[in-house]
């Protein structure tokens, strides 16, 4: 036994009693096929297949346990769940303090939308996501996701700005949270969008002033960080704009992380041009179209149908980038969460807060990218038999 | 129009078209356009602003960087005070980025190897932690983990007087405190030591290569090597007469002296960094890994290979093909987000110029040399990432 183990090579125990059985050895014993064979079978195969399985999954399952145990006693059974003040979190320092969250989470989330008209970025907010989880279907895959974004980019506007329909005018300087995290992310990608496809296109272009102009952009901007383009935007801006132009810090936030990610988004989109055959491309010539016509009708439908699921992930590094403009100022959900933990009679309470913006953005990010892989598996069945 | 056959027909000597229908004078003419508009908004911006700089007398030039600066500078890699000029700072912020990048490169190519090949692993368990690790990493912003890791060290570490001690390393809220040993003129000796164990084990690892392909003999590279690269200092340093002297870190009034440290900064940084790229690059070796053909592990564990061997000879060079592009930009992405820095208070060239932008007011100069340092290093990385792709891509007929 022990001589011909050494020359068979890591195999799981099932695949070497079946070549121990072929080899004539009476002693292999080899498990019934098919996938029967209960819980305990499984365990042994996938949690104790060798030595060093059994050890790993030992070492892990002890980790686990440890970590485990602290934090359900610290996030659940030793947590202080009701009050109003921090006397009594700070009376149990041993566990979550779920009151301060209790307390902050309109302000984490609305940053200082003024208190009483709360109710509109909320609105905006369900508005937004059920526009996101439309487009998410692909009937909505033309000019109707178009309509629809335009209509209720409109609300969402009308409702965060007010100052119609009886409704108060709240300046972008009182805008906070999770509502601006959104309309940055949203507005970023679709203001980037349209610049995004010249750019990809003048980058495959023939023409070689336009090609370089192009290819000097996207990598200027690929090749410095978003913090530089961020500070850039709320420095330089104002400077580069005519004297006694005034523009608002949020638009200037927006600017520049529009120019990042047009860099990005049209990247992602020669990607698609790269993968559209040649035919195509010849097809369009013979039919005697020109080239405005061509990409408009042959080559971006196929092109941008392409490159959805890139997309998606793509505004997944957008979405979480937009907590970048905590360092020039501007009130995301990060900022207010980070303002939250500041607050003087609130101390020491920056490990629930931070758990609770973590919980946000992954609920946001993780049901994207949940989308964009079955988007893949989805666009790729043809291909697949 | 009558279809007809072009072949055998010679085409009509460039019939005089109107000249607006040639494609060349097109070409010449969209190009000079769209330079001309691009240019004028160039040219519009750059008027602006040199009209408002004047306006709010601004000074402009890059005079300012001889002057003093100062401004400290908490963690520094070379000698400087708050007297030094302002081109000194810069080159301190240039080096901690380069300090936190190399360091995250390394650890998160470490981390993000191990978990990828963790996915795939057999062990259930295992396999089901890594996902669990990628998927919570991947989908949450880097700067809210970079503010968890701030948090939790001055949450759980020990104040600065109830310091852990493990043998004279000191970790506390200040960060890491470690003993260095005394200069001495021996150690210049045991550093090229260092040098030469390096060339030597190249030479032997060379030699054995070409041994074992022309006789099929085995040779110990890996202990080989250590031995020279380790061995010889040791010698060098024993030869010496063996001058150790620790500079051991001792807590004063306003904190911990001597020694070495690591402030709680460039820690969580480094460790938010590393964790943060390790999820990606694990997803990047794991589909490389997936990509190689399945008949490659099978035809290995034929030829009687271990799965570690196999692994180490056969699986990872094939992969590394696909694993270098997509690991190329993933490299520049740490160096990129290293100026996260700026947000939790890590001196890094970002955050030096942001001060610099601060006090003198030059909004202009300071952002084109953040641009200019990140565009360097950048094109650096890309340039050594291409010639190694290209040296490990298949060579094809």
């Amino acid at each position: 036994m022990s001589t011909t183990d050494t020359t068979i090579p890591n195999l799981t125990p099932r695949k070497k009693a079946e070549l121990l059985a072929a080899a004539g050895d009476p002693e292999a014993v080899v498990a019934p096929p098919g996938g029967g064979g209960g819980p305990v079978l499984w365990v042994r195969q996938n949690l104790f297949g060798s030595i060093r399985d059994s050890i790993i999954t030992l070492v892990l399952i002890v980790v686990l346990g440890w970590l485990g145990y602290n934090f359900l006693h610290w996030a659940l059974l030793d947590a202080t769940w009701s009050g109003t003040d921090a006397a009594a979190c700070r009376a149990n320092p041993d566990g979550a303090c779920w009151t301060f969250i209790g307390e902050k989470y309109r302000f984490i989330l609305f940053g200082t939308y003024p208190y009483g008209e709360q109710w509109r970025p909320t609105i905006m907010m369900i508005i937004t996501v059920m526009m996101l989880a439309a487009s998410c279907d692909r009937r909505m895959w033309n000019w109707r996701a178009l309509a629809m974004w335009i209509v209720g980019g409109t609300i969402c506007g009308i409702l965060l700005f007010g100052g119609v329909f009886g409704l108060s005018y709240v300046e972008t300087s009182s805008w906070g949270g999770l509502p601006v995290t959104l309309v940055l992310a949203v507005l970023a990608l679709a203001g980037a969008f349209p610049l995004a496809i010249l750019l990809a296109l003048g980058r495959r272009s023939n023409l070689p002033l336009i090609k370089a102009l192009c290819v000097g952009f996207i990598e200027l901007i690929r090749g410095v960080p978003l913090i530089s383009l961020l500070i850039m935007a709320s420095v330089m801006l104002p400077l580069f704009l005519p004297t006694g132009v005034n523009i608002d810090k949020l638009l200037r936030a927006l600017i520049g992380f529009m120019l990042f990610a047009a860099a990005y988004l049209a990247e992602v989109i020669r990607g698609g041009l790269q993968a559209i055959p040649k035919g195509q491309y010849e097809a369009a010539d013979a039919m005697g179209l020109n080239y405005f016509n061509k990409t408009r009708l042959i080559i971006l439908p196929q092109a941008l149908r392409l490159v959805i699921p890139p997309l998606v992930n793509t505004f997944i590094g957008f979405f979480k980038d937009t907590s970048l403009v905590y360092i020039i100022g501007i009130f995301d959900l990060l900022t207010a969460g980070d303002s939250a933990v500041k607050d003087p009679a609130w101390r020491g309470f920056a490990n629930e807060t931070y758990l609770f913006l973590a919980a946000t953005y992954f609920v946001f990010c993780f049901s994207m990218s949940r989308y964009s892989q079955y988007l893949e598996r989805d666009l790729n069945k043809s291909q697949r038999r | 129009m009558a279809m007809q056959s072009t072949s055998g027909v010679p085409r009509p000597a460039a019939a005089k078209a109107v000249f607006w229908r040639d494609p060349n004078i097109r070409a010449i003419f969209y190009q000079v356009l769209v330079v001309a508009i691009v240019g004028g908004f160039v040219w519009w911006l750059v008027s602006n602003t040199l009209e408002n700089m004047e306006r709010q007398r601004i000074a402009s030039g890059f005079g300012f960087l001889g002057t003093e600066s100062g401004f400290d500078i908490g963690d520094t890699l070379v000698h400087y005070s708050p007297a030094d000029t302002y081109a000194r700072a810069i080159w301190v912020g240039i080096l901690n980025t380069l300090r936190v990048a190399l360091l995250g490169i390394v650890l998160s190519t470490i981390l993000g190897t191990l978990i990828g090949i963790g996915r795939l692993s057999r062990n259930w368990l295992l396999a089901k932690i890594c996902t669990v690790y990628v998927e919570a990493i991947r989908n949450v912003p880097l700067l809210l983990q970079l503010f968890v890791w701030l948090s939790l060290f001055r949450f759980y570490l020990p104040d600065k007087a109830n310091a852990v001690d493990i043998i004279g390393i000191k970790i506390s809220k200040k960060g890491l405190q470690f003993p260095v040993p005394v200069e001495n003129p021996a150690y210049q000796w045991v550093g090229i030591a260092v040098l030469v164990g390096i060339v030597a084990a190249f030479a032997v690892s060379h030699w054995a290569r070409r041994r074992q392909a022309a006789t099929g003999k085995q040779f110990p590279t890996v202990w080989a090597g250590l031995g020279l690269m380790l061995g010889l200092p040791l010698l060098v340093f024993l030869a010496a007469g063996a001058p150790l002297q620790w500079n051991i870190p001792t807590l004063g009034r306003f904190g911990f002296s001597g020694g070495g440290e690591v402030l709680p900064e460039m820690t969580a940084l480094l460790l938010g960094l590393t964790i943060y790229t390790a999820a990606f690059i694990a997803e990047i070796v794991r589909a490389g890994i997936l990509a190689v053909n399945k008949g490659q592990s099978e035809a290995a564990a034929a030829l009687g290979l271990r799965s570690g061997t196999a692994m180490r000879l056969i699986i990872l060079p094939q992969a590394l093909r696909v694993i270098i592009p997509p690991m190329t930009s993933q490299y520049l992405n740490i160096t990129k987000n290293s100026s996260l820095a700026i947000a939790i208070g890590y001196p890094d060239i970002v955050a030096i110029l942001n001060t610099t932008m601060n006090q003198t007011g030059q909004a202009v100069e300071s952002t084109v040399l953040i641009m200019a340092c990140y565009l360097t290093v950048s094109l650096t990385i890309s340039v050594f990432m291409n010639w190694y792709n290209k040296r490990i891509a298949l060579v094809e007929r």
